[in-house]
């Protein structure tokens, strides 16, 4: 043998992730999404390069016009402290991203464990585990959103927290089905007859079969979670002393720039988020259709 | 080094049903199963063959009675059973849905020896174990998956992954009936010659007669939890005494010589098990009347009986007999 | 054989896919005569169920089929759509494998039959009909009111039996109809479809991998493999002497009890039945056949004569009728 087999199942797997990459090229809706979000990203990280960070303090804006419009303060324009819209939007492109990737990346990890944990076990401590997770899913969201926040206090640790915990249990009801099906397939007893342990089993087997499932919630799980930040930071739940979109639409809301028409300070938050959303979904999508394991099998 | 390799003694194995009611998979077996030969457990579904089957491999539990191995009963516990099962192997029906379709063929043979932590160089005896499976040049299949191999060449790999723990025991569970026909014949060669070269027991569950004729040394044919009928292969074939074997054997096409007894109904779920000898409500003498000629009716509705000599090593549960 | 019942002539069947057109059918004529029981042996990719679909044209839309089916003369392949709803279920009707997802699970099975008769109004009372096909194939009239899942696999046959006859077709065709069966629950399947046959005087034709049921079913068949016929003849014959090294290797896995030959010596071939995108050149048995000769890779294989009224598909069958 020329290669090792473990260096053998290496090149396998890049091949595999090669191949799925080839499939991603051709969705062209996936593609669409991925340039989308590729250019936020692209937006947020170059923040400091493309705008003047000092325009977000009201303290250095003093002297700027106020409601100014687009064309007389680019890019953007001003909202009604002189601070520039443009210099939030990227600046607030930083953190509705940043809390919405952490939330989502507590939400998804809390909720596969669970998911693997209840579908996995039988008895007592799966029961628990499964009524923990019902009773997260049937309590409204927002509520205890908000009263949690309200508990643990303004700023964007805090707004990761209590996004992550209220949407665990979406991705564990999916995780424990998925795991329920693997469980019961041949090659899974074959393994406990060769006198593998649970460990074994969910390490090697149950785990690599779900993580298909697992990826393609968690693109899912972003854009709900950014909407949720948007929508708490919108409350006036979130930071005050950081820029994101959901800030500037409770404050362009406060300061009645809809009244005054001042489109320049609440409509790019909105479509922003409206495009994070969407290219979350497509390539989400995209994701799913690729990496759907029943798919899989059938290509031969 | 006693004959016995394994028996089961009273064994039991009860199962809740749908409504409450238990349903009796295996209702009391004494089955022995002898150094270097092959078993055949025949009968039909619902019969509980499969459930021995897996009562043995330890991954079902009995209600009663126990699997003794090599003189001692079996336990439980995952320290016991760990190394009963590098001792005990199995191969399953379905070799496609056997493979985990994310593991190389390598990775699927090794993983015993992974789990049971066997020293040796790993390589080796994967391709070893491949080669005796019938696999060569096993360099050729180290990297593949399942899905590029046929159904024959699956079956191997499932067999490689057994064998490769050097096991004394090989429970195969309907190993062929998923293959096509044509390749049947090179799976069941192979095992033949496992057991040959390798010294390996079988103990193959199926619902073909035919298998067993081709590669059995002894029968024991179950219905509804019990073995009713058991013994050397050519004599149960050619002299079957207990009337749901000679049914059985009569409505196999392979078989001509035999005038067909079609028993009527299929056979009542294990929830249900008649009394007295299970089979009477369906027997052929009970139902011919010749039951009662011979004085035996009541005793087929009311009396459940054992297994009984009939002939130097092959054994019935029949009042008749 | 005077007028055969259906005659197919040279049916090819090439399905359209992603990768290319895939021949599954290449070139197949057989004749049922009335009355007659005619099986059709193969493994899976041979093209026999595939045949079952192109003789009541359900097979996938795109699909191209050519060559002839011919139903008391006329062309099936040919019929306008109109007539051909009106000879689906009446003239000719197919028995499936009686797998769970065979019916509809979520509708009583009364009802799925009652909804053939209906389309078809082949009787005026539906209620009654299904009744009388359910007693036909021996099941209690209360049946009816099921849904599939409360059935076993055998009382799921029947009823696809009696979802098949519900129009009084005139040809049967059963699909692997014993397949998943136990022995013993096959023979009454085997049993109730010969009963029928006799009293119904259908022709049927048998399709399956099992030779040894089909020589006790059929009167004559022919074997399948990658599309094309290579044996037929008297089922009995076909199975008991094979000409043709595959049907012989196909006769094994059946092996006879009581027959010391086959006692300790399975044996069977190699390598898989050949997908039809990828047939071998030649006689397409060639990489799997243990008599193959240097010309079975590109010699143009036919069915050549062997006998009274048997055929085989194989250049040894040639070189022993020159002689």
């Amino acid at each position: 043998m020329a290669a090792s087999p473990r260096s053998i199942a290496w090149q396998r797997r890049r091949r595999a992730l090669a191949q799925a990459w080839a499939q991603y090229r051709q969705h062209l809706p996936g593609m669409i999404g991925l340039v989308v979000l590729v250019a936020i990203v692209a937006m947020a990280l170059l923040a400091p390069v493309i705008s003047n960070p000092d325009e977000l303090h009201v303290v250095n804006t003093v002297d700027n016009p106020r409601w100014a419009t687009p064309s007389e303060f680019p890019l953007l324009g001003t909202d009604n402290y002189g601070r520039s819209v443009w210099a939030q939007f990227v600046w607030g492109a930083r953190i509705s991203l940043l809390v919405g990737l952490a939330a989502t990346l507590v939400a998804v990890v809390i909720g596969s464990l669970v998911g693997i944990g209840a579908g996995f076990y039988r008895g007592v401590g799966s029961a628990i585990l499964q009524r923990l997770t019902e009773w997260f899913l049937v309590i409204p969201f927002l509520p205890l959103a908000i009263v949690l926040a309200s508990i643990l206090g303004p700023s964007v640790e805090n707004l990761i927290i209590v996004i992550g915990i209220t949407s665990w249990p979406s991705t564990a009801r999916l995780v424990r089905a998925q795991v329920l099906t693997l469980k019961e397939r041949a090659y899974v007893e074959r393994s406990r007859a060769l006198g593998a342990s649970n460990r074994h089993l969910m390490g090697r087997h149950i785990f690599p079969n779900v993580s298909p499932i697992i990826l393609a919630n968690l693109t899912l799980t972003v854009p709900i979670a950014i909407l949720s930040e948007t929508t708490l930071s919108f409350l006036g739940l979130g930071d005050p002393t950081r820029a994101s979109w959901g800030k500037m639409l409770e404050e362009s809301f406060k300061a009645g720039a809809l009244s005054r028409g001042a489109w320049w300070y609440y409509l790019p938050p909105g479509l922003g988020i409206m495009a994070v959303v969407l290219a979350f979904t497509l390539i989400g999508t995209a994701l799913e259709e690729i990496l759907d394991p029943r798919l899989r099998e059938q290509r031969r | 080094m006693s004959d016995i390799l394994l028996e089961t003694r009273g064994l039991a194995v009860r199962f809740p049903g749908r409504h409450g009611e238990i349903a009796r998979a295996v209702d009391g077996v004494d089955l022995v199963v002898r150094r270097g030969e092959v078993l055949a457990l025949v009968g039909e579904s619902g019969c509980g063959k499969t459930t021995l089957a897996r009562t043995i491999m330890g991954l079902e539990r009995p209600a009663e009675g126990e699997v003794v191995y090599e003189g001692e009963p079996i336990r439980y516990d995952a320290g016991f059973l760990r190394p009963y099962r590098g001792k005990v192997q199995m191969v399953f029906q379905d070799p496609l849905g056997a493979l985990n379709p994310r593991q190389t063929v390598y990775e699927a043979v090794a993983e015993g020896l992974r789990i049971q932590k066997l020293p040796g160089d790993e390589a080796m005896r994967v391709a070893d174990a491949l080669a005796r499976a019938g696999l060569r040049p096993p360099g050729r299949f180290l990297r593949l998956y399942p899905y590029e191999l046929s159904g024959g060449q699956r079956q191997r790999v499932v067999i490689a992954g057994a064998m490769v723990l050097n096991p004394t025991l090989l429970v195969a569970d309907e190993p062929v009936s998923s293959l096509d026909a044509s390749v049947r014949g090179e799976i069941l060669k192979l095992m033949l010659e496992l057991v040959r070269d390798a010294g390996v027991t079988i103990l193959v569950v199926t619902h073909d007669l035919g298998l067993a004729w081709n590669i059995a040394d002894r029968i024991a044919v179950m219905y509804l939890g019990r073995i009713v009928e058991e013994g050397p292969a050519e004599e149960l074939l050619s002299h079957p005494r207990h009337p749901y074997t000679r049914a059985l054997l009569s409505v196999v096409p392979e078989v001509e010589e035999m005038e067909q007894q079609i028993l009527q109904g299929e056979a009542p779920d294990p929830t249900r098990i008649p009394s007295g000898c299970r089979f009477h409500p369906r027997c052929p003498l009970v139902a011919s009347g010749e039951a009662a000629r011979l004085g035996i009716e009541e005793r087929c509705r009311y009396d459940d009986l054992a297994l009984h000599d009939v002939a130097p090593e092959h054994r019935a549960a029949c009042h008749a007999l | 054989m005077s007028q055969p019942l259906l005659s197919v002539r040279d049916l090819h069947v090439t399905y359209r896919s992603e990768a290319g057109p895939v021949p599954a059918v290449r070139g197949v004529s057989f004749d049922l005569a009335p009355s007659e029981t005619f099986g059709l042996a193969g493994e899976s990719g041979c093209g026999k169920s595939t045949i079952a679909g192109a003789l009541l044209k359900v097979l996938p839309p795109g699909t191209d089929v050519t060559g002839e089916v011919l139903l008391d003369g006329e062309d099936v392949l040919q019929m306008t759509p109109g007539r051909l709803r009106a000879v689906r279920w009446t003239e000719m009707s197919i028995v499936f494998q009686g797998a769970l997802h065979a019916l509809n699970p979520v509708q009583r099975v009364g009802n799925q039959i009652a909804e053939a008769i209906e389309v078809h109004r082949t009787a005026p009372d539906a209620g009654a009909r299904v009744a009388e096909l359910l007693e036909v194939v021996g099941l209690p009239a209360r049946r009816a009111s099921d849904y599939p899942h409360q059935l076993s696999g055998g009382q799921r046959q029947r009823i696809l039996i009696a979802l098949a006859l519900a129009c009084n077709p005139r040809i049967l065709i059963a699909d692997e109809p014993t397949t998943a069966l136990d022995v013993m629950v096959q023979a009454q399947v085997l049993e109730l479809l010969e009963r029928l046959q006799r009293e119904l005087a259908l022709s049927m034709i048998f399709i399956t991998h099992d030779l040894s049921t089909l020589s006790y079913v059929c009167r004559r068949t022919a074997v399948m493999y990658a599309g094309r016929i290579v044996e037929e003849g008297l089922a009995d014959e076909v199975f008991a002497r094979p000409k043709h090294p595959y049907t012989a290797a196909l006769a094994a896995a059946f092996p006879l009890i009581g027959d010391h030959a086959h006692r300790m010596k399975p044996s069977g071939l190699g390598g898989d039945p050949p997908d039809p995108r990828d047939i071998p050149s030649g006689c397409p048995f060639h990489p799997r056949c243990p008599i193959a000769l240097a010309e079975c890779t590109s010699a143009e294989i036919e069915l050549w004569p062997t006998g009274e009224g048997r055929n085989a598909a194989c250049v040894r069958v040639l070189d022993e009728a020159r002689r």
